[in-house]
């Protein structure tokens, strides 16, 4: 019951910010439509047993990669609208019909199975520091080794970036 | 009646085709990478349900993989974009269609 | 025996193999010498050999040299038996009186060397040729003796009617060639091996009427190629361009006789088959009216002599083709004497006349050339059918044979009589219009008898000419003895007896007579002018040579033109650049698909997905 009110009050939610983020002209309100968006869904992961990955969804989604976006719409320039016209011929009626058959083809889909597999037995599942952590040191362990890389280079390529425009633009 | 998780997954679609639709249809390239970043967040949905409904906790690892890279992914992203804007003056991306045949 | 069948063709190979290592640079007689010792030493090697053919005893030999063709089970193997002996005498012996004469008939050519090359060669091929024990090294020799034909036709290339000649002798022998290809191939279909021996043998059992019908008229389409019979006998006249000797020893004497000999050898095959067999001594009987009608129009002693020879090699396909195969080789071999002695004479005659061969600026030359004069009126005789010279006994004996077949080779054999008389009309005149009456050459000219080297050679041919018919008269058959061993599983046919055979030669002698007396009152006191259309239409050859060159030619250069303008510049070039011209435009018509946007491109991606995913669907599992 309590789950059921959640879903539909914040399945709501994040599909009214999904649809913010398109169709606002102004990248704020994108950017706070897509805020809303990460905390419903942060609330799914909750009601799901996920409760660790809701606390990273709260804290490095919704808090460090949004605030991101908006230093970096706010250096690019939030006063600027974009403009409402397509240049790009065909475009519009292209995009809203693929879209349309990709979810034609989800709902298809949907009647068919959205799970193939037999369900592993033992307890529920239950999303805590403990459970992924047993799971991600012995079995992903390599993977998780292989993403510390990869944050690593990512950080260094932005100041590879950074340091790369300063000097041109001297 | 109970939510199953396949209700999070039909949900999580329609999240999707929302990203998908503002890759397409939006020309400035913050809201694009937003979209990007919207599609991400429902694949995870997807894998949080897929797991909670095989029962195995291998969908919530894969969804901490996802937003691992996620991150890094809009770190290099936004530094680009800006290195972009600095250069050009302009966030749209369909200024950026030199490579046409 | 063996070996001195194979010293009988190393020697003339050997002579060809020095001869174009060093010819060039031998001072001027020692290449003819050369060449004419090893043909000469060949045909010693071939008489000792012989010798137990001539005794009357003595068994065929086959000389096996290396395997050539394991898969198809031939080897290179050559036959000894008394119808290559007889062949290969004749040419060997012939061959060297011709060899010593070129000596002198080539003094001064500044390719001397190569010219005893080029004959000793075809003196090999020859060899090959008729030496051959089986099908397949008798097409070796086939082709080599078309190939020196070729050469020697146009061994003075340097005249644009030579090399055409030699051009036009190669094509139309490869017609006929290929009537002699098809043959062997239906041979080797049937029988499963090319060996002589083998397949005379065993054609009666195996080979159905229809097969050796087939069999019989392509080899004849190859023969009438080779020995210039109707329709593919154009090329010996126009391959009078060629050396006198040349045309003294290929086209008269030796290569032209291959098709006779063809048809001698497969005689078992042409048994079985009648029709085809009737087909030869039509095809030889229509050719030798048709050729000696033409030759009483030339005016080029040696168009004159080459006509005469395709008219003669009528005969000799006459006789082959009613069986009478023994007449048929001893008119060869008649034939080989003094037409050989007739070119050779008319080669002295144009030699003493400074290059001149039109008979109307001849004239008056008994005198001047009397060695000459003596021995080609003997050959002229001869060839007449007066007896008792050489080509009495042979002519009349085929004659004879057609005639005692009876029925519709009477007609044939009427045919025979008519000609023979022609025969003698064209033969007369030209004696008449080159030796008798006034002389009618140009100032300057200043004529006179050749030098021994050239008249030996002549004088041995006319006492050959004149006593070489006593080996085989009604009264002492010795060819047919000798040739029996060869001919003992075909049914031959034989000359009348009696009666018969004595009226019959009457009949030919009477015409033979006539046929000279009408040449010798026509031209006794004046040439004729011999202008009139008809002379024309027979001068010209009944104009078939511009009707070949108008079918033939013509549509051989519009096919090429065809095929080089319109199916290669234009077909083949055109796919190939269209091929590139299709991939630009493919590109281009491409090339909007490319529009820079990031977004279409997400439209594709998305559209791709979306594919994918339905592709899933459709297979009913996700």
């Amino acid at each position: 019951m309590v789950e059921l009110v959640l879903f539909v009050a914040f399945g709501t939610a994040a599909l009214f910010g999904g649809i913010t983020m398109v169709w606002a002209r102004n990248p704020v309100y994108s950017a706070m439509g897509l805020m809303l968006t990460m905390f419903s869904v942060a609330v799914f992961y909750v009601s799901n047993a996920a409760h660790f990955i809701a606390v990273v969804q709260v804290i490095i989604y919704a808090g460090a990669v949004m605030t991101l976006f908006l230093f970096v719409i706010m250096l690019i320039g939030v006063d600027t609208d974009e403009e409402r016209r397509e240049n790009i011929p065909f475009q519009r009626p292209l995009a809203l019909g693929v879209l349309a058959l990709f979810g034609a083809g989800v709902v298809v889909a949907g009647r068919l199975a959205w799970v193939t597999g037999p369900p592993a037995g033992g307890q529920p599942i239950n999303g805590t520091v403990e459970a992924i952590a047993d799971e991600l040191f012995r079995k992903w362990v390599l993977p998780f080794e292989v993403t510390a890389l990869l944050l690593i280079i990512a950080a260094t390529g932005s100041i590879a970036l950074a340091l790369f425009r300063r000097e041109v633009a001297e | 009646m109970t939510v199953t998780p396949g209700w999070y997954m039909a949900l999580a679609a329609a999240l999707f085709v929302i990203g998908a639709a503002g890759i397409l249809l939006r020309r400035n390239a913050l809201v694009m990478f937003m979209s990007v970043e919207l599609m991400l967040n429902a694949v995870n949905l997807t894998f949080v349900a897929a797991g909670r409904e095989l029962n195995v906790i291998d969908g919530q690892v894969s969804v901490l993989f996802v937003m691992v890279v996620a991150a890094a992914e809009v770190v290099v992203g936004l530094a680009i974009i800006v290195a972009v804007f600095r250069r050009r003056q302009t966030a749209s991306v369909d200024e950026l269609a030199e490579l046409r045949g | 025996m063996g070996t001195l069948v194979t010293l009988a063709l190393l020697l003339p190979l050997g002579g060809t193999v020095v001869l174009a290592l060093v010819g060039r640079r031998l001072p001027e007689p020692l290449a003819g010498i050369i060449a004419t010792l090893t043909v000469a030493g060949s045909f010693a090697c071939v008489a000792v050999a012989a010798a137990d053919f001539f005794a009357g005893t003595g068994e065929a030999v086959v000389v096996s040299w290396f395997e050539w063709f394991p898969a198809f089970g031939v080897e290179a193997a050559f036959r000894f038996d008394q119808l290559s002996a007889l062949m290969t005498l004749v040419v060997t012996g012939v061959g060297a009186l011709i060899h010593l004469y070129s000596i002198g008939y080539m003094h001064g050519d500044p390719r001397f060397g190569q010219f005893f090359t080029y004959l000793n060669l075809f003196i090999v091929s020859m060899l090959i040729l008729v030496l051959a024990d089986n099908f397949a090294v008798m097409f070796v020799g086939w082709e080599l003796v078309g190939l020196c034909s070729y050469l020697l036709i146009s061994f003075w290339f340097e005249r644009e009617t030579a090399a055409a000649a030699g051009k036009k002798a190669f094509v139309v022998n490869r017609v006929g060639d290929v009537g002699f290809i098809v043959a062997l191939m239906i041979v080797f279909a049937s029988f499963g091996t090319f060996e002589f021996g083998e397949v005379f043998e065993s054609a009666p059992s195996v080979l159905s009427t229809g097969t050796a019908t087939a069999i019989g008229l392509l080899l004849m389409l190859g023969a009438a190629g080779k020995s210039a019979q109707l329709p593919l006998y154009v090329w010996l006249p126009d391959a009078m361009e060629g050396p006198t000797p040349v045309s003294a020893l290929i086209h008269a004497a030796t290569m032209v006789t291959a098709g006779v000999y063809l048809v001698a050898r497969t005689g078992a095959i042409f048994e079985l088959a009648p029709v085809a067999a009737g087909v030869v001594a039509i095809v030889g009987a229509a050719t030798a009216l048709f050729a000696a009608t033409i030759a009483v129009a030339q005016t080029d002693i040696k168009r004159v002599l080459a006509y005469s020879t395709i008219s003669q090699l009528g005969y000799m396909f006459m006789g082959v083709g009613a069986a009478a195969y023994v007449a048929g080789l001893f008119h060869l071999m008649t034939h080989a004497f003094f037409k050989a002695l007739l070119f050779l004479g008319a080669g002295s005659v144009i030699h003493g006349m400074h290059d001149e061969q039109d008979m109307r600026k001849m004239g008056g030359l008994a005198r001047r050339l009397p060695v000459t004069f003596i021995t080609m009126a003997i050959a002229w005789l001869a060839i007449s059918g007066i007896p008792p010279f050489a080509g009495f006994w042979s002519k009349d004996e085929i004659l004879g044979t057609v005639f005692e077949r009876g029925g519709l080779w009477t007609v044939i054999w009427g045919v025979g009589i008519v000609t023979a008389l022609i025969t003698a009309f064209y033969m007369t005149r030209m004696m008449w219009l080159t030796f008798f009456g006034a002389p009618r050459w140009e100032d300057g000219v200043h004529p006179h008898e050749s030098p021994r080297v050239m008249t030996v050679p002549l004088m041995a041919l006319a006492v050959l000419s004149a006593i070489g018919g006593l080996v085989n008269t009604p009264f002492r058959t010795a060819l047919e003895h000798f040739l029996e061993p060869v001919f003992s599983a075909v049914h031959l046919a034989h000359p009348p007896e009696g009666t018969t055979a004595w009226v019959l030669a009457g009949v030919s002698v009477v015409a033979a007579v006539a046929g000279i007396a009408l040449a010798a009152m026509r031209y006794r006191d004046r040439i004729p002018a011999e202008q009139g259309a008809g002379w024309r239409l027979l001068g010209r050859g009944y104009y078939v040579d511009d009707v070949y060159g108008q079918v033939f030619a013509r549509a051989g250069k519009l096919g090429a033109a065809w095929l080089a303008f319109r199916f290669d510049s234009r077909g083949i070039d055109g796919a190939v650049e269209g091929v590139g011209s299709m991939t630009r435009r493919a590109g281009s018509w491409l090339r909007p698909l490319q529009t820079g946007f990031v977004r279409s491109y997400a439209v594709a991606i998305v559209f791709g997905a979306v594919a994918l995913l339905a592709w899933f669907l459709s297979r009913g599992a996700l």
